[in-house]
C-alpha cells in the first residue's frame, strides 16, 4: 500500500536509520530553545565537552519568567533572572540566536516560530515545551520533549523516536456564527478525552478545520497535548502557503518556488490509512468553557456543572468530586452562574492578533464588571503587541479596564508574577486548568477570547453570541 | 544516567487519575538551573499546607497529614503505585527528577502520557504499565498489607507481588536497553554521525530552504 498520511510522509523523509525492533533515528530541521527547560541541557553539553551539531537550526527566546509589566528594570526576582540571565549566557557561548527580552521580536516561542517563518511546512521540530504542537498547523512534524533529549537535539541534530499512531479528526460541516476554534478544540477534547490522543499523532481535517485562519489552525494544534497527542497536523493548503510568504526567516526568490512546489505534497493521500478516525459535527459545536481540572472537564456554556453522582466509574467519579471540591463549585450550577474575578487574555493557544481583536471587539465600549478584580491582556509577541497597538486594540482594552502588558507566557503558568490568589477564579484563554497551574489554589475555566471578553465585562460566563452591542 | 535491572520496593499509592506534571512539581521550582534538588518539593502543593517557594527549608513546613507520602507506613517509599494517565501535561524533566531524588525509581500505573514516560526512561526511572485491573487490585493490596513491597524485575519485564503471582508488562526494547545498561544516548547516536551527515547534504540538496 503506498497511500500515506501527511505524518507518515513527514515521518518518512526524516529517518535517517532504523534500528530492528523499530525505535528510528529521526531528524530535526529545527529547535526551539527557552530559559526553563535548556540551562541543563547546555550544562550537559559542557561536562561532555560537546558542541551544537548545528547551532543554526536552534533558536532561542525566553518567555516563561519574562516580566510582562515594564522591563526597563530588568527582571525584579533573582531566580528568574539568573534563568534568562543563564539563557543569554548560554547562547552567546554556543552561537545560537536569541530574540533576547527587550528584542521586539521576543514573544512566546510558539508564537515567534510561525510569525517568523522559522516554522515552516514540512520541518520536523522540537522544543522543550509540551505545546509544541503548536507549530503542526503549519504541516511540519512538532512536538514537546524533555530537557535530556533537548541536549540530545542540540548534540546530534536527531532523536530517538518510535513512530507513533495516525488518528484523523475531522470536524464535519460549517461551525456556527461565534464559534472559535478554541471552542472546536475544548469540544475535540471533550469528546476524545486529554488520553484520547496518547501514542498518536493527531491530524485535524474537515470543512471547520479548512475555514479556520492559520492563527486558529494554532490554537487547535496548540492544544493537542490536551488530548494526550505529542503532535498535531493540519495539511498545507493556500492559507498555509500565503501565511508563510514574505516572513523574515521564509525561503525568497527561486528557492520560495521551489519550497512551494514540495509543500503542496504536504496533505494526506485519498486512502491514506488512520489507526483510528473521529468525526464531530461542526455545526452542533458551541462555545465551550471547562468546570473542572482537567481540560476534558468541559461543557458547552448552556449547559451546568456535572454531577459525579451519575459517573458510574469510580476513580473517574472521584475525580469529578475531586475537581468539584477545588473549583469550589456545585453539580447541577448552569455555567452561566459562574462569576469569575480574574480575566487573562495571553497563552501560545491564543495570544496572536486574531484573538486580541476577537476579544477587543466584544470588549469596545464596555467597562469590565465591578467583580473583575483584575483583568490582563497580555499579547503573544512585541510585534503582535505593535500590530494591536497599530491599530487602536490597547486603547479598547484599557478603556475598559483590562492591563496591557508585554509578551510573555504570563498566567498561563504563573512562572513570573502574573498568577492567581488561592481560590480566585480565572476566566483564561490559556490551555490547562490544572490544579495550581495559573497560582497555588487558583481556579481556571478555559475559553476562548471572545468568551473571556465576555466574561469581563458581563462578570459570569455568558454565550458571547447573545450578547448585544 | 544510572541502571535499571532489578528493584524490591515499598509500595505508595497515589490515588487519583490524570496526575499532572505540575503537581508533580509545580512551577516556581522550575527556576532552578540544575538537575537536582527537587525531592523536597515534589508534589509540594498536596504535601504540604504553605505555599513552597524555591530555596525555602522544607523541613520546618507544616504537612498535609491526609497526603499519602507524608504517612509513617509509606516512608521510604521506592515504587510509586497510580492511576490513568499518569504525567499528562508540560513536558518538563523536572517531573522525573523530583520522583528520582525523593526516591523513587518505578512508577506502576494503567497508562502514562507519552513524554512523562519518555522523560522517566532517560532519568533511570522504570515506567511500569500494567492492566488496569491488575492496578486496582494492587491498591487493594497495598491498602490492607502494611510494609507492602513489590519486586520489579526489567530483563524479565515483570512485576512479583509478596504472594508471589507475577505480572508481566511491555516496554520498548531500546528503552529497556538504556535503562539495563544505564547508556548515554548521545554517545550511541554520535555512532551514527556519519550517517547523519550523509542524510544532511541529501536533505540540502533536496530542500536546501533547511540549511
Amino acid at each position: 500500500m503506498n497511500t500515506k498520511t501527511l505524518y507518515d510522509k513527514l515521518w518518512d523523509r526524516h529517518v535517517v536509520r532504523c534500528a530492528e525492533d523499530g525505535t528510528c533515528l529521526l531528524y530535526i530541521d529545527r529547535q526551539l530553545v527557552h530559559e526553563v527547560t535548556s540551562p541543563q541541557a547546555f550544562e550537559g553539553l559542557r561536562l561532555a565537552g560537546r558542541q551544537p551539531w548545528r547551532t543554526g537550526a536552534n533558536l532561542a527566546v525566553p518567555d516563561h519568567n519574562v516580566p510582562t509589566t515594564d522591563r526597563s528594570e530588568g527582571i525584579s526576582d533573582p531566580l528568574s533572572k539568573l534563568q534568562v540571565d543563564t539563557l543569554d549566557a548560554n547562547c552567546a557561548d554556543f552561537g545560537i540566536t536569541e530574540f533576547s527580552m527587550n528584542d521586539i521580536r521576543q514573544g512566546i516561542v510558539h508564537i515567534i516560530g510561525p510569525e517568523q517563518g522559522i516554522t515552516l511546512p514540512g520541518m520536523t521540530i522540537v522544543c522543550g515545551d509540551s505545546h509544541t504542537s503548536t507549530h503542526g498547523a503549519l504541516g511540519s512534524l512538532a512536538f514537546g520533549i524533555g530537557t535530556s533529549e533537548v541536549e540530545h537535539a542540540l548534540a546530534t541534530q536527531c532523536l530517538n523516536q518510535k513512530k507513533a499512531k495516525n488518528m484523523l479528526v475531522s470536524v464535519d460541516g460549517k461551525v456556527g456564527a461565534g464559534i472559535t476554534a478554541k471552542d472546536i478544540m475544548l469540544a475535540i477534547i471533550g469528546e476524545i478525552g486529554t488520553a484520547g490522543g496518547t501514542g498518536y499523532v493527531i491530524e485535524y481535517g474537515g470543512e471547520a478545520i479548512r475555514d479556520l485562519t492559520m492563527e486558529g489552525r494554532m490554537t487547535v494544534c496548540n492544544m493537542s497535548i490536551e488530548a494526550g497527542a505529542r503532535a498535531g497536523l493540519i495539511a498545507v493548503d493556500e492559507k498555509t502557503i500565503e501565511y508563510v510568504k514574505g516572513r523574515p526567516f521564509a525561503p525568497k526568490d527561486d528557492l520560495w518556488e521551489h519550497a512551494v512546489a514540495v509543500w503542496q505534497t504536504l496533505h494526506s493521500d485519498p486512502d491514506a490509512h488512520y489507526d483510528r478516525k473521529v468525526h464531530l459535527d461542526a455545526t452542533k459545536i458551541q462555545p465551550q468553557v471547562t468546570w473542572g481540572t482537567s481540560p476534558e472537564m468541559v461543557v458547552p456554556i448552556s449547559g451546568r456543572v456535572p454531577d459525579p453522582a451519575g459517573e458510574p466509574d469510580p476513580v473517574k467519579r472521584k475525580g469529578m468530586q475531586d475537581a468539584l471540591n477545588y473549583m469550589g463549585l456545585e453539580a447541577g450550577t448552569p455555567m452561566t452562574e459562574i462569576y469569575p474575578d480574574t480575566v487573562f487574555i495571553g497563552s501560545c493557544t491564543n495570544a496572536r492578533i486574531g484573538d486580541l481583536r476577537a476579544a477587543a471587539a466584544i470588549v469596545k465600549g464596555h467597562k469590565i464588571a465591578d467583580n473583575i478584580k483584575r483583568a490582563l491582556v497580555v499579547p503573544g509577541s512585541g510585534l503582535v503587541r505593535k500590530q494591536a497597538e497599530e491599530e487602536g486594540l490597547d486603547e479598547i482594552f484599557r478603556q475598559a479596564g483590562f492591563e496591557w502588558r508585554q509578551p510573555g507566557c504570563s498566567m498561563c503558568l504563573g512562572m513570573n508574577d502574573d498568577r492567581l490568589s488561592p481560590k480566585e477564579r480565572c476566566a483564561s484563554t490559556s490551555n490547562r486548568n490544572f490544579e495550581g497551574r495559573q497560582g497555588p489554589g487558583g481556579r481556571t475555566h478555559l475559553v476562548s477570547p471572545a468568551m473571556a471578553a465576555a466574561a469581563a465585562i458581563t462578570g459570569h460566563f455568558v454565550d458571547v453570541r447573545t450578547l448585544e452591542d | 544516567m544510572e541502571a535499571f535491572t532489578k528493584l524490591n520496593g515499598l509500595v505508595a499509592p497515589l490515588d487519583r487519575s490524570n496526575v499532572d506534571t505540575d503537581a508533580i512539581i509545580p512551577k516556581q521550582f522550575l527556576k532552578s538551573i540544575k538537575r537536582t534538588g527537587f525531592g523536597p518539593n515534589l508534589f509540594d502543593e498536596w504535601r504540604y499546607l504553605d505555599y513552597g517557594e524555591p530555596g525555602k527549608d522544607c523541613s520546618g513546613r507544616p504537612l498535609n497529614t491526609d497526603f499519602v507520602l507524608n504517612q509513617p507506613r509509606y516512608q521510604g517509599a521506592q515504587i510509586l503505585l497510580a492511576r490513568e494517565n499518569f504525567g499528562c501535561g508540560s513536558s518538563r524533566e523536572h517531573a522525573p527528577w523530583a520522583l528520582l531524588d525523593y526516591g523513587f525509581q518505578a512508577v506502576i500505573a494503567p497508562s502514562f502520557a507519552d513524554i512523562f514516560a519518555n522523560n522517566c526512561s532517560k532519568n533511570g526511572i522504570l515506567p511500569v504499565v500494567l492492566d488496569v485491573d491488575v492496578v486496582e487490585r494492587l491498591f487493594g493490596e497495598v491498602a490492607t498489607t502494611p510494609g507492602y513491597r513489590l519486586d520489579v524485575d526489567l530483563e524479565k519485564q515483570q512485576v512479583t507481588t509478596p504472594g508471589g503471582e507475577t505480572f508481566r508488562f511491555e516496554i520498548d526494547e531500546f528503552q529497556k536497553q538504556c535503562l539495563l545498561q544505564g547508556l548515554d544516548e548521545i554517545s550511541l547516536t554520535l555512532q551514527h554521525a556519519d550517517e547523519i551527515k550523509a542524510f544532511e547534504e541529501r536533505r540540502r540538496e533536496e530542500e536546501p530552504w533547511l540549511f
